[in-house]
């Protein structure tokens, strides 16, 4: 048999992706474990940080861009840790600096270091900086649908709201806010932060996501690599659900065999 | 001279050039990128740009992150 479904890729700033999830690489216990889970995701989009060289390593030691190298998947460096709209420009240019001129970045402006929640202020700032200096930005931000309206206008390549707050795998809180922010956007949406488990990735996919963007959720695994597969198949089978469009609810039964014919009719 | 390199002091040779810092600490061939005094040193010019007393300089490399 066929594939009975070839989906569209997802096409973000030009790119074009098979796969919807899109992985970090923090929290794995050493490059290998990274890689293979990387590999059992399917992810062609890799997020990492960017930060000060360890001057006192051992020369030779092991470099995250050979266990993710930039030839082989799409790499994705993130703004985390920054709490202004200065630092996180900064961070990006070093990240393009570090890759060559490569523009994708993930903007993420952080508010204070117990909730990593969002500070939108400072995004916006650094999203119009950046994208004036020819970033292409996907945005970590609130589930606020105006200010998600807003970094659209102001360019953003992707929009990416929290589920709930990074890292504490509490899935999507607000699933009603997700949607209005589809609905009115004209740019891809992606659910980063806050999935826990396959269904977490599966719901947001169902609610009409682009795609999902996890790292804890796999890497704080009992089993990353299994955890891996499992986002895969959960990010592709949510994707199938939403656009194959799920039965109506309804108050009542509705028997699947057919009443009629009964043997005690 | 003295430079804050990554944010601690360094006492370096003077006039020491980003490639000669960048070899000095055994990270010539690594994947880098250099910030001098908050702007970007392309790689195009590690050769020709000289320190100065008090610059400050970053050296970064990417980390796993989510």
């Amino acid at each position: 048999m066929t594939d009975i479904f070839q989906d569209q890729p997802l096409q973000i700033a030009g790119y074009r992706f098979a796969s919807r999830l899109l992985v970090g690489t923090g929290k794995y216990k050493d490059f290998d474990e990274t890689a293979e889970a990387i590999a059992a995701s399917g992810a062609e989009v890799v997020t990492f940080a960017v930060r000060r060289t360890n001057l006192g390593q051992e020369v030779g030691e092991p470099n995250l861009l050979d266990a993710v190298p930039p030839e082989r998947f799409t790499l994705l460096p993130n703004t985390a840790g920054c709490y202004t709209a200065k630092d996180a420009v900064r961070t990006c240019k070093l990240a393009r600096e570090l890759l060559d001129g490569h523009r994708l970045v993930k903007l993420e402006v952080l508010g204070d270091d117990s909730t990593l929640y969002p500070n939108v202020v400072e995004t916006l700032k650094a999203a119009e900086e950046l994208i004036a200096d020819g970033f292409d930005v996907m945005v970590y931000t609130s589930d606020d649908p105006i200010v998600a309206r807003e970094l659209e206008r102001l360019g953003c390549c992707a929009i990416m709201p929290l589920g709930s707050l990074i890292g504490s795998g509490h899935g999507i809180q607000n699933p009603h806010n997700i949607r209005l922010i589809i609905e009115q956007a004209g740019v891809p949406v992606l659910v980063d932060a806050g999935i826990g488990t396959a269904s977490d990735a599966a719901m947001a996919m169902e609610l009409g996501c682009d795609g999902v963007l996890m790292n804890s959720a796999i890497a704080h695994a009992r089993q990353p690599v299994l955890m891996a597969s499992a986002m895969k198949k959960a990010v592709e089978a949510g994707r199938e659900a939403f656009l194959a469009g799920r039965m109506p609810r309804r108050q009542s039964a509705d028997p699947s065999s057919p009443f009629a014919g009964r043997i005690n009719g | 001279m003295q430079i804050q390199l990554n944010g601690e002091p360094r006492d370096l040779a003077a006039d020491l050039t980003v490639a000669e810092l960048i070899a000095t600490l055994g990270l010539s061939g690594r994947r880098i990128a250099v910030e001098l005094n908050e702007d970007i040193v392309p790689k195009s010019a590690h050769e020709s740009v000289r320190l100065s007393e008090g610059d400050r300089v970053e050296i970064v490399h990417a980390i796993g992150g989510g």
